[in-house]
């Protein structure tokens, strides 16, 4: 098995949840999470806030973020395990976001 | 690796963000004022993207609903320091008043004074000079947490039909620069009148409309009971009526479950099975009931939780105290004479065994000829007592036009059985 990295972005951040909507969104969110657990394939995952800064170039010109439009913004990211990229990408086809616009970017993390 | 017996999906409680949503917005509409209600509500909406976001990638915090509140809170301190220009004085004065500010807004986040603002909102939503439509629909969107699908939903109409009252009472609040407060002295009972008419209408909304599917009913009833509790809470909404509504709501809810069948029928009262009947739910309407005797308010709500209580209290419908049922609705009619209350009346006199002078009671209830080409139930009712009288012509005529009138399949499935029942004694 090798692992696979999900970077997750876009949704739902400009999406009008109601806030019953906003918890079972969640929810359906725990439970996709828990079925990656349950196979045993779910090895880590962070969120990340969504402000911050960049440093970039010869001189490490330091600018605020957001960095990008709100739906290229990088939500969060999993390491999962799978047998192949095309494994991977089904698994990912599952993610609770897809339905309000976001986007998952399946990576193979590399190993030396 | 997890051990997979503990690794039950995380659960949060039913309604948490419904519920922090009435909470949130509250407190932040006391701080920022009605006129910026919509900021408020961002302010919400954005903490609960970010509960999605960290909660979902991490662990569920341990207090999930004071997580929401902090996230809330920090929020509300960023917004009113950006808005103040502490900069423009002495360092030293900036930090004072700056710590000051932080002071002062942490103090509303206290329990009580959480619960506080939610009852200025009520108050405010529920603001007599709103039309009744926007006063519940504000109230739900507001107080309660209901999304505008979700309202529109429950009240059997369309979302444009939510936005346009929920955009009219919002700019009322604005324009007439309302204030989030309880009210006071003589005010407060005719401030609170409004309020129980607006929980009221909630609840039966809920309860009666036989349009809306059953889950967002139940929603609506227990909403409905949540506010009142809330407000029988408060040291100011802790009053005998509050306790008289509160308690009717219980006798009520405790049939919920009993008053239609498998297929969505209604079941009449006397047709229900008593034994599913929720006991708790009934001992609590007893206890509120007796709560609600103190003083000397006598209120519809405590005749009509009186009359519940009585329907609750007979083992089975033959055995209910009718005569004492008569005086309650006597006494009820004194302070509502609406069709619905005399209506109900003349079945109590039936069940009295004055079917007669039921129906003629039924014949003096004004607009009468009106109401019976308009709503199936006084139609329903009137056809219903004609058979008991032998009227089987009138009987049919008026069970036939309920039939017509009502949009309930379940309800009409009711008609067509009397009609058939009519039928069978024809042909014996």
């Amino acid at each position: 098995m090798k692992d696979f990295m999900f970077i997750f972005s876009g949704a739902p951040q400009q999406y009008e949840f109601s806030p019953e909507q906003a918890q079972k969104h969640m929810q359906n969110w725990f439970s996709w999470v828990e079925e990656l657990k349950g196979k045993n394939i779910y090895v880590s995952g962070e969120a990340l806030l969504p402000a911050g800064k960049t440093v970039k170039g010869k001189k490490a010109l330091v600018t605020d973020g957001p960095f990008a439009e709100s739906k290229e913004l990088v939500g969060g990211f999993f390491i999962i395990k799978a047998n192949s990229i095309e494994e991977a990408t089904e698994i990912a086809k599952s993610s609770p976001d897809l339905p309000y616009e976001g986007s998952v970017e399946v990576r193979e993390v590399m190993k030396f | 690796m997890k051990d997979p017996e503990h690794s039950t999906v995380e659960k949060v409680a039913d309604h948490l963000f419904r519920h922090q949503s009435g909470k949130m917005i509250a407190v932040l509409t006391r701080i920022f004022g009605t006129h910026n209600l919509e900021m408020a509500e961002d302010v919400v909406q954005e903490a609960f993207l970010r509960a999605i976001q960290t909660w979902t990638f991490n662990q569920l915090p341990d207090n999930p609903a004071g997580w929401l509140m902090q996230v809330a809170r920090n929020r509300a301190i960023d917004i009113i320091r950006r808005q103040q220009h502490f900069q423009q004085y002495s360092r030293e004065l900036a930090g004072e008043l700056e710590r000051e500010t932080e002071h002062t807004i942490e103090q509303f986040f206290s329990d009580a004074e959480i619960a506080d603002s939610q009852l200025r909102m009520i108050f405010a939503c529920c603001h007599p000079a709103l039309k009744e439509e926007d006063q519940i629909a504000l109230t739900l969107k507001t107080v309660s947490g209901f999304g505008i699908t979700e309202i529109a939903h429950a009240l059997v109409t369309s979302e444009a039909v939510i936005q346009k009252r929920l955009y009219r009472a919002k700019q009322f609040l604005k324009d007439n620069q309302i204030a989030l407060e309880i009210p006071a002295g003589a005010e407060l009972n005719s401030r609170l009148g409004t309020v129980y008419t607006v929980l009221y209408l909630l609840f039966n909304e809920g309860y009666n409309s036989t349009k809306a599917d059953e889950l967002i009913r139940e929603d609506l009833c227990a909403e409905a009971m949540r506010l009142c509790l809330l407000l029988s809470e408060h040291k100011t909404g802790k009053q005998p009526a509050t306790f008289a509504l509160l308690s009717l709501m219980c006798f009520q809810a405790s049939r919920f479950e009993s008053r239609v069948d498998e297929n969505n029928s209604i079941i009449l009262l006397q047709h229900q099975d008593r034994s599913t009947w929720n006991k708790p739910l009934i001992e609590k309407g007893y206890q509120l009931l007796n709560l609600s005797s103190q003083g000397n308010a006598l209120t519809v709500y405590h005749l009509e939780s009186a009359i519940a209580a009585e329907h609750c209290l007979a083992p089975t419908f033959e055995a209910t105290n009718w005569s004492r049922m008569l005086q309650l609705y006597d006494m009820l009619l004194e302070q509502k004479q609406t069709p619905m209350v005399m209506l109900n009346r003349a079945i109590v006199l039936s069940q009295l065994n004055e079917t007669i002078t039921a129906i003629e009671e039924i014949w003096l209830i004004d607009d009468i000829d009106h109401l019976l080409t308009t709503h199936y139930i006084f139609s329903a009712v009137l056809g219903e007592l004609y058979w008991q009288t032998g009227d089987e012509h009138n009987a049919r005529k008026f069970l036939q036009q309920a039939h017509e009138l009502t949009t309930s399949l379940a309800e009409k499935k009711l008609i067509e059985g009397k009609v058939i029942a009519i039928d069978k004694t024809k042909m014996n």
